[in-house]
């Protein structure tokens, strides 16, 4: 049985409890990802509801003033919620409620993937309960307000650093003590096999629509994609469709908070090394012992010591690339898109924008360079100010 | 007979869980001593892991107490080595696979075999992956035990099949920690354990927390598994905890040795 290796990657170090629930999962999914019905109702959802294609924007203000590559926003900002997260979630919702499911629990970060969860649940009358650790909580209460409006219950993990490993070991916990009526909706290409695949394959509608949009626009694929990367779903998602197109450099940015030469960082492709931990086979920050570093980003969503076994193994055959980005860095990608484009991104997003900045310059005009823009910054306005020393009454 | 065998040949073997650090190293080998001499059939060492996905909330807490002390694997090598110059009990490791991964398999085991642990229980090492652990401990003679869940349905008897040592039979759903009542149907999955692999010991585990309960379990099985209650004492009891973990595991080994 494929087991969801990627290269070394990948695997399944779950309890026992769990087994039968992930291979349950697993059969549903093969059962209904080839099912006519199952997609029918999939894109209506993502086209109706969740508001997609999302646009392929040209932003030829910020391309000439950088003075290099052209530079294309792929507008995950503009889904409903505000982010890529409803691309996985419509679908595993959909999925759940196939396998009679009648309850389900997520993680989350920044809180997007758990504000998703908690439309879809509202949406076809599904129990929501959602799991944030505290630390999360206070930087992201704008979220958790919205959570609770939707009707979902959300529950703070106190537990080790309180942030996005907490909450995933405490759903997983949840998980565990009832599976029979639950499915873990997680977030993120992580966690033990199916879930890589199965988000990615949600995801992936992302890197369809670019690739169809750019050969529309431009009559030819692009020279780079970036997008961010925690556990790494909306970067897998933005370069799924272009693994084979080898012309394509597909980059993903991580998380360095303070810088990787510090403690203070979550880039894990630069400081990590092969581990095993939620579930999975990948690189994972953490110390000669294997104990798992308490990692730290500016950005809730990026704030996570593992990356998706894909692209871990991306990364070892070199078809992906990894960089560090930090707080400040994204800080100002932030700032500059607002100003220059009128769109405000996610912090995450801005990680991403952040090395375009960067290398746009030093390419010429006639490249073309992708951004997955994979969320609005609504939610870091507040955070930001006060990174910049200003205080909003909200 | 190896020590593992011996472990379950005196009565329903009574198999206490401690978390090693919590509350310091010194603490952790007295209470070693302590539960040998109070009737411990075999000791399992808990390797604090940052992350524990299978425990509650009180031996999470236990792996946060010994971890922020500073304790590394090779401090609590070290703790076995003093141990075994006075004793020469059975011992399992109860870790987190990173732990041993991050190590070296190989390099862990040797290390464990020096010091003649007897098992290895890793709660998020399933079936599916047990091979890149299975093959190199069994090259030195340590067992990796096989869990079995109120889940597991016919994975039972794959799992069983190929079970060495004994089976830690999971006994309810969930975390480790204290229940008040143990409801599910226990001893069939007993009993599906026993018609593949007649005479692999099956020791319960998850949930028991006195007396009562595991007199009700030895019943069923061929011996108990106690954690949290025991985490639980000596949070309680700190510093001072030795001589109240002594009494609760004669207590128990009283309760469960004759039992038929």
């Amino acid at each position: 049985m494929n087991r969801g290796h990627f290269g070394v990657h990948g695997g399944q170090y779950v309890a026992e409890t769990l087994m039968n629930a992930v291979i349950e999962l697993e059969q549903a999914y093969n059962k209904y990802k080839n099912d006519d019905q199952f997609n029918k109702e999939l894109t209506y959802l993502l086209n109706e509801y969740a508001g997609r294609p999302s646009l392929l924007y040209y932003a030829e203000k910020m391309s000439k003033e950088l003075n290099g590559a052209k530079i294309y926003l792929k507008r995950e900002d503009l889904n409903h919620t505000g982010a890529h997260k409803i691309n996985n979630v419509l679908g595993q919702c959909l999925l759940a409620k196939r396998m009679g499911k009648t309850r389900v629990i997520a993680e989350t970060g920044a809180g997007q993937h758990g504000v998703a969860t908690a439309t879809v649940a509202a949406l076809m009358g599904l129990e929501c309960e959602i799991f944030m650790g505290q630390e999360d909580i206070e930087r992201q209460a704008l979220n958790v307000y919205k959570m609770k409006l939707l009707g979902a219950k959300v529950v703070s993990v106190k537990t080790g650093t309180a942030t996005l490993k907490d909450a995933v070991s405490q759903t997983m916990r949840e998980w565990t003590s009832r599976i029979s009526d639950t499915h873990y909706v997680l977030g993120s290409v992580m966690g033990p096999h199916p879930f890589p695949t199965i988000v990615r394959d949600f995801q992936a509608v992302i890197s369809k629509e670019i690739k169809e949009q750019c050969l529309a626009k431009e009559g030819r694929l692009p020279d780079a994609i970036l997008a961010c990367v925690g556990g790494g779903s909306n970067a897998i998602g933005a370069f799924y469709n272009f693994i084979e197109d080898k012309d394509v450099r597909l980059i993903g940015l991580e998380a360095a908070g303070l810088g990787v030469d510090t403690d203070r960082t979550a880039a894990t492709i630069s400081v990590g090394k092969l581990g095993i931990f939620h579930g999975m086979k990948s690189y994972f920050c953490q110390n000669e012992y294997g104990q798992i570093a308490p990692v730290y980003s500016i950005s809730a969503g990026l704030d996570y010591p593992g990356i998706g076994p894909e692209h871990a193994h991306l990364k070892d055959i070199g078809r992906a690339e990894y960089y560090p980005i930090t707080d400040n860095e994204a800080v100002e990608a932030f700032e500059y898109l607002s100003k220059t484009e009128g769109i405000i991104p996610a912090i995450e997003s801005a990680h991403a924008l952040a090395y375009a900045i960067k290398i746009a310059p030093t390419m010429d005009r006639d490249k073309i360079i992708v951004v997955n823009l994979s969320g609005r910054g609504d939610k870091d306005c507040v955070q930001i100010a006060r990174y910049r020393g200003e205080t909003i009454n909200e | 007979m190896n020590k593992l065998q011996k472990a379950f040949n005196n009565g329903k073997a009574f198999i206490p869980f401690i978390t090693v650090g919590d509350p310091n190293i010194e603490i952790s080998e007295e209470l070693i001593l302590a539960l040998e001499n109070s009737g411990a059939d075999l000791i399992e060492l808990g390797i604090p892991f940052s992350d524990p996905t299978a425990e509650g909330p009180t031996i999470m807490e236990a792996s946060k107490r010994a971890l922020d002390k500073g304790i590394t694997t090779d401090d609590i090598f070290n703790l076995v080595a003093r141990v075994r110059k006075k004793s020469s009990v059975a011992l399992a490791f109860m870790t987190y696979a990173n732990v041993i991964f991050s190590y070296g398999i190989e390099r862990f085991a040797q290390k464990a075999a020096s010091l003649e642990i007897d098992a290895i229980i890793l709660p998020d090492v399933p079936y599916e992956e047990k091979d890149e652990f299975y093959i190199p401990f069994k090259k030195y003679d340590i067992d990796v035990i096989a869990m079995i869940t109120p889940t597991s349905n016919e994975r039972v008897n794959k799992i069983a099949k190929e079970a060495t040592g004994f089976v830690y039979c999971v006994s309810s759903l969930g975390v480790t920690g204290t229940r008040n009542t143990i409801s599910l149907d226990i001893s069939g999955l007993i009993n599906q354990v026993k018609t593949v692999n007649p005479n692999i010991p099956c020791a319960i585990g998850f949930g028991i927390s006195n007396k009562e309960q595991a007199i009700k379990m030895a019943k069923i099985s061929d011996g108990v598994i106690i954690g949290s209650a025991i985490v639980k004492l000596i949070e309680k009891y700190k510093m001072n905890c030795v001589p109240y973990i002594s009494e609760f595991a004669k207590e128990i080994k009283e309760g469960i040795r004759d039992i038929k």
